[in-house]
């Protein structure tokens, strides 16, 4: 036995022993530590050896982007031919959006990002102002897409207005009297028409922006607009759902649950026809709902519901004592949702609605089926045209490209989110 | 028993025939306590005997089926209003501390004052901070109460509860979830605290600390009120045999 170095109790804090480094030593470790290791380590090796330089053959090396006809890329190289991507690209990013008006769209998407951004960014300098413009984007972006008259954004601003008001001024009373007094407004604004209700007839019918319909919206376009909306929207109604489904009045319970339920237990593609055919029976008569906005109001409520369950998730894992130390605080109801709650439910959620947030995204696609024009279903003029026969692979392998970015920036800033708000200290 | 107030005898918290049902079980038989301002009383009693729940009545994290509870002059009814207003009269401090583990010391401890008492943020700040020193953690305001051990944790919960300025503190076993070594800086802060003056209910098997501060002991058993009595002739002369039973058990060892 050695002696030992200091006397008791004297025992100075030391700096851990330094640390081994060094590539090698990574390699040996890693890769190289037993013989299954090594095996895989060198089949997995054989494998990338054997895909990966074709691959990159076939996308970079052999294709070919300047060319006006299938035959021509065919004589340059027998890699991809790109050239059909760059002849059809305005076309894939705007649909049929009229050449002349497309600054609106550009326009459009610039504002969402500079809308998204105060929402994105916690510590944006001047934040709190910013999120009253990001607020009032919907109505921006909206006007901007599809233009529309003075009577018709006035009548916009007075219900979103009245809307505002009420939710502010029921808020304190509780979650059912709210969710009532919204109801009846929207239903007002909704079916207001017929009985006479109609405030854009009040105003100039002047148009501001010229309209454009929505069938001709197609491409990339279509899926950031039914995406955006979508992912916007659903999240606050999914929180909502989740607390009328955690709430102890029976009638807003029972709504939410059978309104999550109904919706949860039918495919998309079902509502997506609803919306297009049968929806139109439930509207009055003489009013003309806008094909895309249904589509809208369909792919959000069909992720609200599944955002509501993993909203619940994240209700129901929270400890007991957080809602007994908000209430024994004092705070009203709503307090205790937006300062305690929901802070820490939506946390540990993150995953799940970032999940939902990414299928919702990929599900925009599904539009094709009742004739929208999303880039896949782009994807049948252009393949019609005997100038870009068959050069489906280049189409599908672009239009994949661009979801899996859109994806995989969800999924990082999912990560950063988490990371950012973990308080735990676990190690 | 009367409701009259008088001056120096202003009752706290005052209980009358107060019964508590969970489904069929009757869990709170009968439970009459006046609490003055300015008094101390400890909660003992076996485990599962109503402690916790007539405790957690008086600011309705539980509700009563019958009897009256009335709370710095407020009745206990349906009124969310009347709720609120006792909630923020109110004190409580858990045994699982309930801290909110997203926001920093400071931000529980601001929270209530901000939120229920409107007061300006640099106020309550300062108003905290007085209160954390006083509980002798202001070092740690900054910090995530993750980071903190656990009678850490219960002394800032306790500062939590002060700030909202309370009438009276409820205590429901603070110190049963701690570690031996952290329980005396628990302790040591509730007897500090009981010496201010402070009307205190502390539902807790800490013996030594009932017979430092307690005025009066109360012993419960399945539901009901069984004894109460100041605590040297609680602890020396226990009239019921329940009360007996017990206490031979807790001081065995
Ligand atoms: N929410 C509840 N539902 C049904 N029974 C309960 C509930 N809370 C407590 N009880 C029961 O009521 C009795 C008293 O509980 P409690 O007041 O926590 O006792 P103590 O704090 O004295 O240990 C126990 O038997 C317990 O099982
Ligand atoms: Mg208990």
């Amino acid at each position: 036995m050695s002696e030992q170095s200091y006397a008791p109790g004297s025992h100075p804090d030391l700096p851990p022993p330094a640390g081994q480094r060094g590539a090698i030593k990574w390699i040996r470790e890693n890769l190289f530590s037993s013989p299954t290791n090594i095996v895989l380590t060198l089949l997995s090796i054989f494998l990338v050896w054997k895909i990966v330089p074709p691959m990159l053959d076939w996308l970079v090396f052999d294709s070919v982007v300047d060319a006006n006809h299938r035959n021509e890329c065919r004589e340059q190289g027998t890699g991809a031919c790109w050239a059909v991507i760059r002849e059809r690209f305005t076309q894939l990013i705007y649909g049929f959006y009229p050449t002349e008006h497309r600054w609106r769209v550009n326009l459009a998407f610039v504002l969402m990002l500079a809308a998204l951004l105060p929402l994105l960014w916690d510590k944006m300098p001047g934040r709190k102002t910013l999120l009253w413009f990001s607020a009032a984007f919907p109505v921006v972006g909206f006007f901007l897409l599809w233009g529309g008259t003075v009577g018709e954004i006035a009548a916009t601003i007075i219900w979103i207005a009245i809307f505002a008001l009420t939710f502010r001024f029921f808020s304190f009373a509780g979650i059912g009297i709210l969710l009532a007094a919204l109801f009846v407004i929207g239903a007002l604004a909704y079916f207001g028409l017929p009985i006479g209700i109609n405030i854009a007839s009040w105003f100039s019918d002047a148009a501001v922006l010229e309209p454009v319909e929505s069938a001709k919206f197609g491409g990339f376009m279509l899926t950031v607009l039914i995406g955006f909306t979508g992912i916007t929207l659903s999240l606050p109604l999914g929180i909502l759902l989740a607390l009328g489904r955690s709430s102890n009045l029976l009638i807003v319970k029972a709504i939410c649950v059978g309104f999550i339920e109904f919706i949860r237990g039918v495919p998309l593609i079902t509502l997506l026809f609803i919306a297009s055919t049968l929806l139109n029976y439930f509207l009055p008569p003489g009013t003309n709902f806008d094909l895309l906005l249904r589509v809208m109001i369909m792919v959000t409520i069909f992720s609200a519901a599944y955002i509501a369950e993993v909203v619940r998730g994240g209700l129901a894992a929270l400890p007991k004592g957080q809602f007994e130390a908000a209430d024994a605080t004092g705070l009203t109801y709503w307090e205790s949702m937006r300062l305690i709650v929901l802070p820490q439910a939506l946390k540990i959620s993150i995953p799940g609605i970032v999940n939902t947030f990414i299928g919702l995204y990929k599900d925009t696609t599904l539009v094709l089926i009742i004739g929208l024009l999303d880039p896949l279903g782009l994807t049948q003029p252009i393949l019609a045209d005997s100038k870009w026969q068959s050069l489906s692979t280049e189409l599908y392998v672009f239009i994949a490209l661009f979801f899996f970015i859109s994806c995989f920036a969800m999924s990082r800033y999912s990560l950063y989110l988490e990371r950012k708000l973990d308080t735990s200290h676990r190690n | 028993m009367n409701t009259n107030t008088n001056n120096d005898q202003r009752l706290v918290v005052e209980m009358d025939q107060v019964h508590k049902w969970y489904g069929t079980f009757h869990v709170l038989k009968d439970i009459n306590l006046a609490v003055q301002k300015g008094e101390r009383i400890v909660v003992c009693g076996p485990s599962g005997s109503g402690k916790s729940t007539m405790i957690r009545c008086i600011n309705r994290l539980e509700e009563h089926q019958q009897g009256r509870i009335v709370v710095d002059g407020t009745e206990l009814t349906n009124n969310l209003k009347n709720i609120a207003e006792v909630r923020s009269e109110v004190g409580m401090v858990f045994q699982h501390f309930n801290l909110f583990p997203h926001l920093t010391v400071l931000e529980n401890c601001t929270l209530g004052p901000i939120w229920v008492r409107k007061m300006p943020k640099k106020e309550a700040e300062e108003i905290a901070m007085d209160y954390l020193s006083r509980v002798k953690i202001p070092e740690q305001a900054l910090k995530f109460p993750g980071q903190l051990s656990g009678g850490q944790q219960q002394r800032v919960a306790i500062a939590r509860s002060l700030c909202m300025a309370p009438n009276v503190m409820l205590f429901d076993e603070p110190t049963s979830a701690l570690d031996p070594e952290m329980i005396k800086e628990v302790l040591d802060t509730m007897i500090e605290l009981a010496e201010s003056g402070m009307t205190m209910i502390c539902v807790t098997h800490e013996m030594g600390f009932a017979k430092t501060v307690a005025d009066r002991v109360i012993f419960m058993d399945e539901g009901e009120i069984i004894e109460q009595n100041e605590p040297n002739a609680f602890f020396d002369n226990p009239q019921n045999e329940r009360t007996q039973l017990f206490l031979s058990q807790i001081l065995a060892h």
